[in-house]
């Protein structure tokens, strides 16, 4: 999303639709762990309003009724924490349709359970741990598509390991590559400190790449990436054989949210 | 049976095929219901638009069907049959060995009549799969790994019971152990498609092979990690061939990551009859090629020799078919009368 049509970045005021286009900036943050992207870009989102009470209504589905239950009780606590972060709202009510263990989910959801609270014996594993494995493929993804980015730009490895986090950061780059660079930055804390000069590039356990070692490294991180667009392109098919995805559902309100210029760019 | 512009004849061994009863009247309940209509949100999405089906056809069809799309219309000159019993979900199982029995019973050239079974079934279960063995002859088996049961979230192949069951696997003969690591199929847990007990089981039980069917997606990366390391691991295409249509550059990418990583001798070609039909993912695979630009990142080549191999050479070697008996066999049954002295010239 890109672009603010109608100009300037407004105030955020208290009305109706204000509050809407908050919430869906809010929503356009959480990401599908798996494949990477907004839930809101993937189209899974079908409500998000706030009634009379200041209470926040949220409904979506996934692709399939089988999606795994952890990945769809990760996503709606995404969302339901994504919203929570308004200083206005009362409550939060995120509801999953259509699913096999919707109600399960629901019920846990509404009371505030967590999902090994949730399901019990049946659950391993906390979220956190799974949350923390895809941070880490979303940051060697986010890594790769730049590092491939600088290397075509003709920057030598030697160059490129050699930069810090403030070198990467002030880099002139046309918009595709600041792009990649925003990107790449929202997740490089997921596997080290950051700091202006601690370096840019690191692997999954937060060692700096050594130079001789990118063609290989980036040769590796390359199957992360073909698998993630693997399951997105299955992902998006299968939500547009299952749903009608013409009639629109959403409010004209998400659109505007991008001129708030609230939500990252996906 | 497929023939090249140069008249190269190419024996495909279809690697996963069903002959299932999804139709509301077998449906036990709304699972049932919401399973076969996720499979045909499949078929609907990957297909093109003239191999579509009706969703009545799609849900049930009867043999002469899958024989034709198999055998008549398609390339396929073998095909193994792998059940999944869904037996929570339909009256009488979703596509049983039972069930796939009787292809193989009318068709026994054509057909491997895989079995399965469930670790969590204990002892019973291994008496079962004896029986099920004494009966088929089986040489392969297809497993889920991440099956809900009752209170159970799936199970693993590095189980103690596993390790039983694949050891009575192992004596009974059954080499060839398929095992769905592939997109959800029942709700899964956090590890249920995790591919990392392959990488165990592999190891100990060096006599089985174990063909990790959809290749592992959506854990390809994982996978093909533990392929690279293991000699007996092998990668089943249903579901991303059918890409080869809608998105053929992911397949590109995904095929060339396996030749670079497994390389040819260990991708094994699969419809996933009904889901997809052989005539028209073949007529693609053919004509395939992977475009330069992957080819400069991993060097894979997809070759003839590569094509013939996948199709079905790796098949035929781990099920010990013989392609040259096997197609004299087919010949002598008029089972090529229909092909045309033409050649099939890819599109």
């Amino acid at each position: 999303m890109t672009g603010s049509d109608d100009g300037a970045v407004r105030p955020i005021g208290r009305s109706s639709d204000d509050r809407q286009a908050q919430i869906w900036a809010c929503l356009q943050t959480v990401m599908d762990p798996e494949l990477d992207e907004s839930v809101v870009e993937l189209n899974f989102v079908t409500r998000a309003d706030v009634d009379s009470k200041d209470r926040i209504h949220i409904e979506f589905r996934l692709p399939t009724y089988w999606c795994a239950a952890n990945f769809s009780f990760l996503m709606a606590d995404d969302m339901r924490q994504a919203v929570s972060r308004l200083d206005w709202v009362k409550g939060v009510h995120v509801v999953l349709g259509e699913h096999m263990y919707a109600d399960k989910i629901n019920a846990g959801l509404a009371e505030g359970r967590s999902f090994q609270e949730t399901f019990g014996a049946e659950a391993d594993g906390n979220l956190d741990e799974l949350r923390q494995t895809f941070l880490v493929k979303a940051f060697q993804r986010r890594q790769v598509a730049l590092l491939s980015h600088l290397m075509a730009l003709g920057q030598t490895p030697r160059e490129i390991v050699s930069l810090t986090l403030a070198e990467l950061g002030n880099m002139p780059l046309d918009d595709a590559g600041a792009k990649l660079v925003r990107r790449y930055l929202e997740r490089r804390a997921v596997v080290g400190p950051v700091h202006a000069n601690t370096p840019a590039f690191v692997d999954a356990g937060g060692a700096r790449l050594e130079a001789d070692g990118v063609p290989g490294y980036v040769s590796k991180l390359r199957r992360v990436c073909v698998n993630a667009e693997f399951n997105g392109a299955l992902c998006r098919g299968l939500l547009a054989a299952r749903f009608d995805l013409e009639t629109p559902f959403v409010p004209r309100s998400k659109t505007r949210a991008a001129s708030l210029g609230a939500g990252p760019v996906p | 049976m497929y023939r090249t512009a140069k008249g190269e004849e190419i024996f495909v061994i279809d690697g996963h095929t069903h002959f299932w009863d999804g139709s509301p009247a077998n449906q036990k309940n709304i699972h049932g219901k919401q399973f076969i209509e996720c499979f045909y949100a499949y078929h609907s999405n990957l297909s093109p638009p003239s191999e579509k089906w009706d969703k009545e056809k799609f849900e049930k069809y009867d043999a002469k069907t899958m024989f034709d799309d198999l055998f008549v219309t398609g390339y396929d000159d073998m095909a193994i049959l792998q059940p999944t019993y869904l037996t929570d979900f339909y009256k009488n199982g979703f596509n049983t060995t039972e069930r796939n029995s009787a292809m193989k019973k009318s068709h026994p050239d054509r057909f491997i009549l895989n079995g399965a079974f469930d670790p969590r079934d204990g002892s019973k279960g291994i008496e079962e799969l004896h029986a099920l063995s004494d009966k088929h002859k089986l040489k392969g088996v297809k497993l889920y790994t991440a099956e809900w049961r009752g209170e159970s979230k799936g199970y693993k192949l590095t189980d103690k019971a596993s390790y039983q069951y694949l050891e009575a696997a192992q004596k009974l003969g059954i080499k060839n152990i398929h095992v769905h690591k592939g997109p959800t199929i029942i709700p899964l847990n956090r590890d249920a498609f995790d591919v990392a007990d392959i990488d165990d089981v592999a190891t100990s039980f060096q006599d089985l092979n174990f063909i990790v069917e959809h290749c592992g997606l959506p854990r390809l990366d994982d996978f093909c990690w533990i392929a690279t390391q293991e000699t007996n691991v092998y990668a089943g295409l249903a579901v991303a061939l059918p890409f080869i249509h809608s998105r053929p550059g992911y397949f590109a990418h995904v095929i060339s990551e396996l030749l670079f990583w497994l390389g040819p001798d260990k991708i094994l070609y699969g419809s996933d009859y009904g889901i997809w039909t052989p005539k028209w993912l073949i007529d693609k695979f053919m004509a395939f090629e992977i475009p330069a630009d992957v080819t400069k990142e991993t060097g894979s080549v997809l070759s003839m020799e590569t094509k013939t191999k996948i199709l079905g050479l790796n098949a035929a070697r781990i099920y010990g078919i013989d392609v040259e008996a096997q197609k004299k066999k087919i010949r002598a049954g008029g089972g090529y009368a229909h092909l045309p002295e033409a050649v099939h010239a890819p599109r």
